[in-house]
């Protein structure tokens, strides 16, 4: 088996020309992540930058409201640029400014990811290039904007579905034209290794933080811990400090789309089957002769038809249980926690939250349940006014 | 069953041209005659691909095209009636090149079995690199289909171990980046053809961006053969059904070109 492998799941599907850069990356991790000036480098960016750690929050009104377990909210839309993917790209980024780089570029479904390379190159002076579906351009043209103001140039990928999926596979190609300069800068615990090991490592310290505060405030674990998944960035680093403790229920809520038994859902884990995508060994939504089938969400991050190849691994090995979350399901959690608690959570991580609400009631008060929020939901605004049949003018 | 990849090469006077075509585009039937004529022209082997959704591996020409032809209702199964259907009147070297997916889906097994019965002679997989070939490799083996290398401008350090264990032969790919047309190859295919041939006697073909019969002429005078794909996609995209002669005629010019290096 080769390296990188998460159970039978993972490896290095690639193609002939990135396979030495994806070693020197590998070599240069390895090297670096054991490095004391490079920790100290990203501890001060991530604490003084990204403004961590981020706060666990014990949403007290919605605890009363739903009855039974104690909600904490992980608060990951209060980083910098608005989502957890800023703990990753910091990582990455720095990590390709010490191989010598000089040029990110990446792949970006809701924006999020995009942004958040865009911000770090901005910040450490390197150019920027963002592939995104044209589709989702339109889902979330804040967010190009926004990208742009940054300083990065935004391809809008006209392929396939002009989703996510198109987007990585433009970054693909165009890595594999230009990697002597450049560094991709994958923004999920997917593609070949080594990314889903280092973007796993990156943010990872979601749960690391979420266990310390949550042993401080409640001075035991959290009967469960959930998080969004797409291709499983956040849910990754919310679960991967909770992986050895047996008794924590770890819950992905994936996009249901229009309902796992309709086309119309991005559900990997529910619909999916084993395959070869992306460079990885995993589950995804394909059909009876192994074409990746064209999935759809409300969301436009989850909107992904593969899944991030430890979380099949978790999945198979029974440690992690992973739910579908519908459009519907998705937009009245968005619209609870905002009236509720006063958060506009992204979409994407509204699937989390609607998952909360189902299950909340089956624990008892003395028990916790932690939830990342992993985005805030200001982007999404327009869409779901949209969604709600309102026209929304500027 | 023999495999027949050797015979493309066999004839150390006149280097071998290699032909893609997509399969199914614009239809089965004309993707069987356009490789009767193609073979006709002179194409030493034909690579069939067998379209997926998503070819992370080529340029705008041939992802069109695998687009057009999935639109048009082509499968693997189709693609495997394609090769049925040549092979009634024409034994030409034949390797499929697909992605890993539409093959581990099928079944690896299942899928050489079927290769072997219609004397498909090997295989091209660009996202199966060296570190993960063996899983496709062994079942490909004991069907007596090759899993063809492939060795990049970025290969360096690779070249060496990949070219021990290749067999059939080596695709050199020329270029950085994805398939398509290129107006100048800058990488230095002698130093890398020159590293291969230090370790094996498989053949070596050089591909990726070739289009015109000076450029095929001189990167077949660098080794055993020249591989072209976009060109030929980009006739059967402007011309449809009835690119045959067009094929006929281009085909007929690079194997000229390639021939008399």
């Amino acid at each position: 088996m080769s390296k990188g492998r998460f159970g039978e799941f993972g490896g290095q599907y690639i193609s002939e020309t990135l396979m030495n850069e994806l070693i020197k990356l590998e070599e240069a991790y390895e090297h670096y992540k054991n490095d004391p000036e490079f920790n100290a480098e990203l501890t001060k960016l991530l604490n003084e930058y990204a403004g961590r750690p981020s706060l666990l929050y014990y949403a007290e009104k919605m605890t009363k409201d739903l009855g039974g377990a104690k909600i904490y909210l992980k608060r990951e839309d209060l980083n910098h640029t608005g989502s957890h993917k800023i703990n990753n790209v910091l990582g990455q980024a720095l990590l390709a400014k010490k191989m010598g780089k000089t040029r990110l570029i990446a792949e970006t479904g809701a924006g999020q990811h995009g942004v958040a390379t865009a911000t770090a190159a901005a910040l450490l002076g390197m150019e920027c290039e963002i592939f995104m579906g044209k589709e989702d351009t339109v889902r979330q043209a804040l967010n190009v904007y926004r990208m742009e103001l940054l300083g990065a140039k935004v391809n809008a990928v006209t392929t396939g579905t002009m989703t996510l999926k198109d987007a990585v596979n433009d970054a693909m190609r165009e890595w594999s034209n230009r990697c002597d300069d450049t560094h991709y800068c994958l923004g999920s615990v997917m593609g070949p290794h080594p990314f889903p090991t280092i973007v796993r490592d990156f943010q990872s310290v979601i749960s690391k933080e979420a266990r310390e505060q949550i042993l401080a405030i409640e001075g035991k674990l959290p009967a469960a811990v959930l998080a969004c998944v797409g291709g499983g960035s956040n849910a990754i680093g919310t679960f991967y400090n909770f992986i050895n403790d047996e008794g924590v229920e770890l819950i992905g809520c994936e996009a249901g789309g229009k309902g796992v038994d309709t086309p119309e859902t991005a559900a990997t884990m529910a619909t999916g089957t084993l395959g070869i995508f992306h460079g990885m060994k995993s589950y995804f939504c394909q059909d009876e002769y192994g074409q990746i089938a064209p999935v759809y969400s409300i969301s436009a991050g989850l909107d992904y038809p593969g899944v991030g190849p430890e979380h099949a691994y978790l999945r198979d090995s029974g440690r992690a249980k992973y739910v579908p979350i519908t459009d519907d399901e998705a937009v009245e959690a968005f619209e609870y926690l905002s009236k509720v608690e006063g958060i506009i959570p992204a979409i994407e991580s509204s699937h989390a939250i609607a998952q909360v609400m189902k299950i909340a009631k089956n624990y008892s008060p003395d028990q916790s349940i932690i939830c990342c929020v992993s985005g805030r939901g200001d982007k999404d605004v327009a869409a779901i006014a949209r969604y709600r049949g309102v026209d929304l003018h500027d | 069953m023999i495999n027949k990849i050797a015979k493309a090469f066999e004839n150390p006077n006149k280097k071998a041209f290699i032909a893609f075509i997509t399969a199914g585009d614009p239809d089965a039937d004309s993707t069987v005659k356009f490789i009767l004529e193609m073979a006709k022209a002179g194409a030493d082997l034909i690579e069939v691909g067998i379209p997926f959704s998503d070819p992370t591996a080529e340029g705008v020409v041939i992802q069109e095209a695998n687009i057009r032809s999935l639109a048009n209702g082509m499968t693997t199964d189709g693609a495997f009636d394609i090769v049925r259907r040549v092979r009634e009147t024409c034994d030409i070297p034949i390797c499929f090149m697909t992605y890993a997916n539409p093959v581990y889906h099928y079944g690896y097994d299942r899928f050489f079995t079927k290769c072997e019965e219609l004397g498909v002679d090997g295989i091209i997989v660009p996202d199966m690199p060296y570190e993960e070939k063996a899983e496709m490799e062994g079942p490909a083996n004991a069907h007596n289909v090759s899993v063809i290398s492939m060795i990049a401008p970025t290969s360096e350090s690779r070249i060496q171990m990949i070219a021990k264990e290749a067999n059939g032969f080596i695709y050199v790919v020329s270029s950085m980046g994805v398939t398509g047309v290129r107006s100048e190859i800058k990488t230095d295919i002698d130093s890398i053809v020159k590293s291969i041939k230090e370790v094996t006697d498989v053949p070596c073909a050089i591909g990726f961006g070739i289009s015109k019969p000076e450029q095929a002429a001189d990167m077949a005078s660098k080794a055993d053969g020249a591989i072209v794909g976009s060109a030929i996609v980009r006739i059967v995209a402007e011309h449809g059904k009835d690119s045959a002669p067009y094929l006929y005629d281009y085909v007929k010019s690079m194997k000229d070109a390639v021939a008399n290096v």
